[in-house]
């Protein structure tokens, strides 16, 4: 049923969530360290077993995929709710350090990609 | 009569008010796409620029902090926008993730993560700087601020900055993720961005996951997963670095 990929989403969301918290609250930080990170580990996880008693059939599959692709117009609503007008109030400082830090943010991934790469 | 019907229609279903704004937007951007720019520029990219033009217009209308959300009939664009339904929409992403792929990049990610936070945090301090700011804790906010707009104001809060300097860091912040949205699409050929290895690189360099999920999907919806997995965790790691360690050597190095 489609719910049940729902409600693998859900739960693999939620475990993820009180994880990343919790491993905020050893290390000391007052933020979710990872959390969904953590989630989309389980559920790669989850997805790649094959068991006897367990399986994700295709209906149960759609119920993930649906939400899959619900991704770039929940992005189009995210960029919509942002706080522009307040970015741009920030004046020249905010505006050059931001411009600054993407640009040479961009500049280190072929770097940091060959540093991988080499023999 | 009429005009109050359908504003009560549109604001008492807030949530399905919003799954029509964002379907007539991205329509609207991929007729662009196709017929003003042939296809050149993916019409995601058009949507989001869309979506933060009229996050400004609703900021200025109504002078909140939450874009257009802040219009009363368009509040439902901040739920489906919010946080919850975007790291929602995020896992599932993952379901088509190749472990091989992650397995491979695993380490580059993580270092790529701490390499981030270093590197965003120093642009973020030397820009304070140049601005005159000469205190460790302003400087050390605002640099914070440019690893991403919650690292920013957990860390002034930690060092107890300024309230105008926190302000000061989200502003950063914000521009930092905004930028990362509209502009990753266009120079993603020149740095090599259509592989999950140089995806989940630029996850842990950028940090910022609404910017790194937004120019993700505007570039190649397939590299999501690998950018959101370690942009997930440079927050976490920011709000560790930066109110302790980061701190530390400002301060050593300003006195």
């Amino acid at each position: 049923m489609v719910v049940y990929g729902v409600a693998l989403l859900a739960f693999c969301m939620l475990v993820g969530v009180f994880l990343g918290d919790l491993l905020g609250k050893l290390i000391g930080v007052d933020a979710n360290v990872g959390g969904i990170g953590i989630a989309m580990l389980l559920l790669i996880i989850i997805a790649n077993k094959r068991t006897p008693f367990f399986e994700i059939n295709a209906i149960t599959k759609s119920g993930v995929n649906f939400w899959s692709a619900m991704y770039i117009p929940i992005v189009v609503a995210m960029a919509a709710k942002q706080n522009v007008f307040a970015a741009l109030s920030g004046g020249w400082m905010a505006v050059t350090a931001g411009v600054l830090v993407v640009i040479i943010s961009f500049l280190m991934i072929p770097l940091l990609y060959r540093l991988n790469n080499r023999e | 009569m009429l005009k109050e019907a359908i504003f009560s229609a549109l604001s008492n279903n807030s949530i399905i008010t919003a799954f029509l704004f964002v379907g007539v937007v991205t329509a609207l951007s991929y007729w662009i796409s196709n017929h003003m720019t042939n296809g050149k520029i993916h019409g995601s990219a058009i949507a989001i620029t869309i979506g933060l033009f009229l996050a400004y217009i609703g900021g200025y209308v109504s002078e909140g902090d939450k874009g257009l959300a802040d219009i009363s009939i368009f509040t439902g664009v901040g739920i489906l926008g919010g946080a919850m339904f975007r790291d929602f929409a995020i896992v599932a992403t993952a379901f088509g993730v190749d472990l091989k792929h992650l397995k491979n990049a695993g380490m580059i990610g993580a270092i790529s993560i701490i390499f981030g936070v270093i590197l965003s945090f120093i642009i973020g301090a030397i820009v304070a700087l140049m601005f005159g700011y000469d205190d460790a804790v302003s400087i050390t906010t605002i640099g914070a601020g440019a690893a991403t707009y919650i690292v920013g104001p957990v860390t002034g809060t930690a060092l107890s900055a300024s309230s105008e300097v926190i302000a000061l860091s989200v502003a950063v912040g914000l521009i930092k993720s905004i930028l990362v949205m509209i502009m990753t699409p266009f120079i993603a050929p020149y740095i090599k961005l259509d592989n999950a290895e140089s995806a989940m690189i630029f996850g842990g360099l950028m940090g910022t996951t609404s910017g790194v999920a937004g120019g993700l999907a505007a570039t190649d919806p397939e590299l999501v997963p690998y950018g959101a997995m370690t942009a997930t965790f440079y927050t976490g790691v920011g709000c560790l670095l930066a109110p302790s360690i980061l701190f530390l050597i400002v301060n050593t190095l300003i006195n």
